[in-house]
């Protein structure tokens, strides 16, 4: 049983505690710290919570059980999940923090005193706005991260679903949401609430299902940001500093990733959003000029030969190494290599794999060095220098024509120098488009050499004739 | 006139965001996942909200509407607040410096 004003301190320190978890995550070295920082902050913002309420009937009994079973439950997810499955648990992740906001804001709507924000019907105006809001966000940040995680997880169709008047539909519900809220605020009727949290359930489906799979980063960030938003929104409701300052930092931190997914895309926040990209396939006209133009292939025992007589590699990793798992086995080819003295280093752009860091976390799994890793920025020189760059499971992050057609969607987009090196390998399955549908003219250059074959087998197999 | 209280959390609400556009962009790209799983475990503080509206019940009535939103939103940021800190565990172990053998 505490005073308000010491639980009020307390939150502030824990608030301050989730400041340090992520300022620790600005090396690899301090981040282990700072994630004990997370969980202090979190351990006291509950243990206060207990003792500032001091209710010690048989809820907090049932309170305890519930929170050891989603504890034990959360526990065994984080134990269990593979890697190469980061994106949708994430994902799944938003989706929970954007439930138990809604859930959190219809109890303090359906009892506003356990709160103190006065009686049921005559809740204060300022604590409807906000708990309304919270509502909303959460209700999107729900659905929406359902929806991008069954596309991650391959249970939809990763493919923009585009009909019309999508937009225009969407900007209605948007305006309804406030209208309902406005009309809320008037007549504290708890039939407007519900019309608030059902219309946005719809928003956040209606929101993420235009948008494609490979603009996933995005997605992602966006809806951290929003889980982020609700919770800060929930925290105005129940006037909770540690609650404010966790919801503006996740809800900045999201639209910082955000910002930087679109950025190394070159593609506008609001294009991203509104979808459809690279749902168009004109196949037709690709295979005419698969016909036309030679390509280079080769196997294992080549690819073998050109890096043994290498002095320097660069890998370049992409969202195909991850759905092939080839991770570890590109790991062994790398040892393989060093034991020749061969240099060899990492290349990754922001937008590689589904979600911002993905390839980082997989290399790191596979017990790859993170000195050995290096962004866009600091290593597209050296490709110039290089002698082999293996691209696996990359593709459109490569493609030569975002510097030169300006025609092409993805022109002005930073992109890997790969074709600088002085031989390229290509490790793809089959001459098909990327994600954004045009063709890659990297296949086609003179010192390309294409090795088609599934990610994880081709490097077994190059493994193999290392030796 | 006295200061409405809103003020002063709007106020910290508006600091927060820049204290987390400074610190966010001094975050290493490679830690871009576990800054994910990371934010995703904090913004389960949501808790605090169940746990009030679960306890909000007296000793007869453990279980009415409200209180059951509080319990079922106990559990869901329950399991992100442990799955999201020890994921970003299980992944921040995984990154490791180059072994001195490679001298």
């Amino acid at each position: 049983m505490i005073s308000p004003n010491l639980s009020a301190i307390f939150y502030l320190v824990s608030g301050i505690l989730f400041i340090l978890a992520l300022r620790g995550l600005s090396s690899p070295d301090t981040s282990r710290q700072g994630n004990y920082f997370g969980i202090a902050g979190m351990i006291i913002a509950i243990v206060v919570t207990f003792l500032s309420i001091g209710n010690f009937s048989n809820s907090l009994v049932y309170v305890i059980i519930v929170l050891i079973i989603g504890g034990a439950i959360g526990a065994f997810i984080a134990f269990k999940i593979p890697m190469t499955a980061m994106p949708e648990l994430v994902a799944g992740f938003h989706s929970l923090v954007g439930l138990a906001a809604v859930f959190v804001a219809i109890a303090a709507f359906l009892n506003p005193e356990a709160f103190n924000l006065g009686f049921v019907g005559q809740i204060k105006l300022a604590s409807l706005i906000e708990m309304s809001i919270g509502a909303a966000v959460g209700a999107i940040t729900f659905s929406g991260s359902i929806i991008a995680f069954l596309k991650l997880r391959g249970i939809m169709s990763g493919s923009p679903i585009i009909f019309g008047g999508q937009h225009f539909l969407n900007l209605i519900l948007g305006v309804g949401i406030f209208v309902s809220i406005f009309f809320l605020c008037k007549t504290q009727e708890s039939n407007i609430f519900w019309t608030v949290v059902m219309i946005s359930f719809l928003v956040g489906v209606l929101l993420i299902i235009p948008i494609g799979g490979a603009d996933m980063p995005v997605v992602i960030s966006m809806l951290n940001s929003y889980s982020g938003w609700a919770a800060a929104g929930i925290g105005f409701t129940l006037e909770n500093t540690a609650l404010i300052i966790t919801g503006a930092l996740v809800g900045s931190s999201g639209a910082i990733l955000s910002y930087i997914m679109c950025k190394a895309m070159n593609r506008s926040f609001f294009s991203v959003i509104l979808g459809g990209f690279g749902a168009d396939n004109s196949a037709n006209d690709k295979n005419e000029k698969r016909d036309q133009k030679p390509v280079k292939s080769g196997n294992a025992e080549d690819a073998a030969f050109l890096m043994k007589n290498a002095s320097s590699v660069i890998i370049v990793p992409g969202y195909g190494m991850a759905v092939a798992q080839a991770q570890h086995a590109l790991r062994e080819m790398v040892d393989k290599l060093k034991k020749n003295d061969i240099k060899v280093t990492y290349a990754i752009h922001p937008v590689a794999g589904r979600m911002p860091g993905h390839m980082n976390v997989l290399l790191a799994e596979a017990n790859v060095p993170y000195d050995e890793v290096f962004e866009l920025e600091d290593i597209n020189n050296d490709f110039a220098n290089s002698d082999v760059a293996f691209v696996i499971g990359a593709n459109d992050v490569t493609n030569p024509v975002a510097k030169t057609d300006p025609k092409s969607p993805i022109f002005g987009m930073p992109v890997l120098d790969v074709e600088k090196c002085k031989s390229v390998l290509f490790v793809k399955r089959s001459l098909s488009p990327g994600y954004a549908g045009i063709d890659n003219e990297l296949f086609y250059k003179d010192n390309t050499l294409m090795l088609f074959a599934d990610a994880k087998k081709m490097t077994e197999d190059i493994v193999k004739n290392l030796d | 006139m006295e200061i409405d209280p809103f003020i002063f959390r709007l106020s910290i609400f508006i600091l927060s965001i820049f204290i987390g556009y400074y610190v966010v962009w001094s975050v290493t790209p490679s830690l871009h996942t576990p800054l994910m799983s990371v934010t995703n475990a904090i913004s389960s503080v949501i808790i605090v909200g169940a746990i009030i509206a679960a306890l909000a019940g007296s000793s007869e009535t453990v279980f009415d509407i409200s209180s059951i939103f509080g319990f079922i939103a106990i559990v869901l940021a329950a399991v992100n607040i442990f799955g999201g800190f020890l994921v970003t565990q299980r992944m921040l172990q995984m990154y490791k410096k180059k072994k001195d053998k490679n001298k």
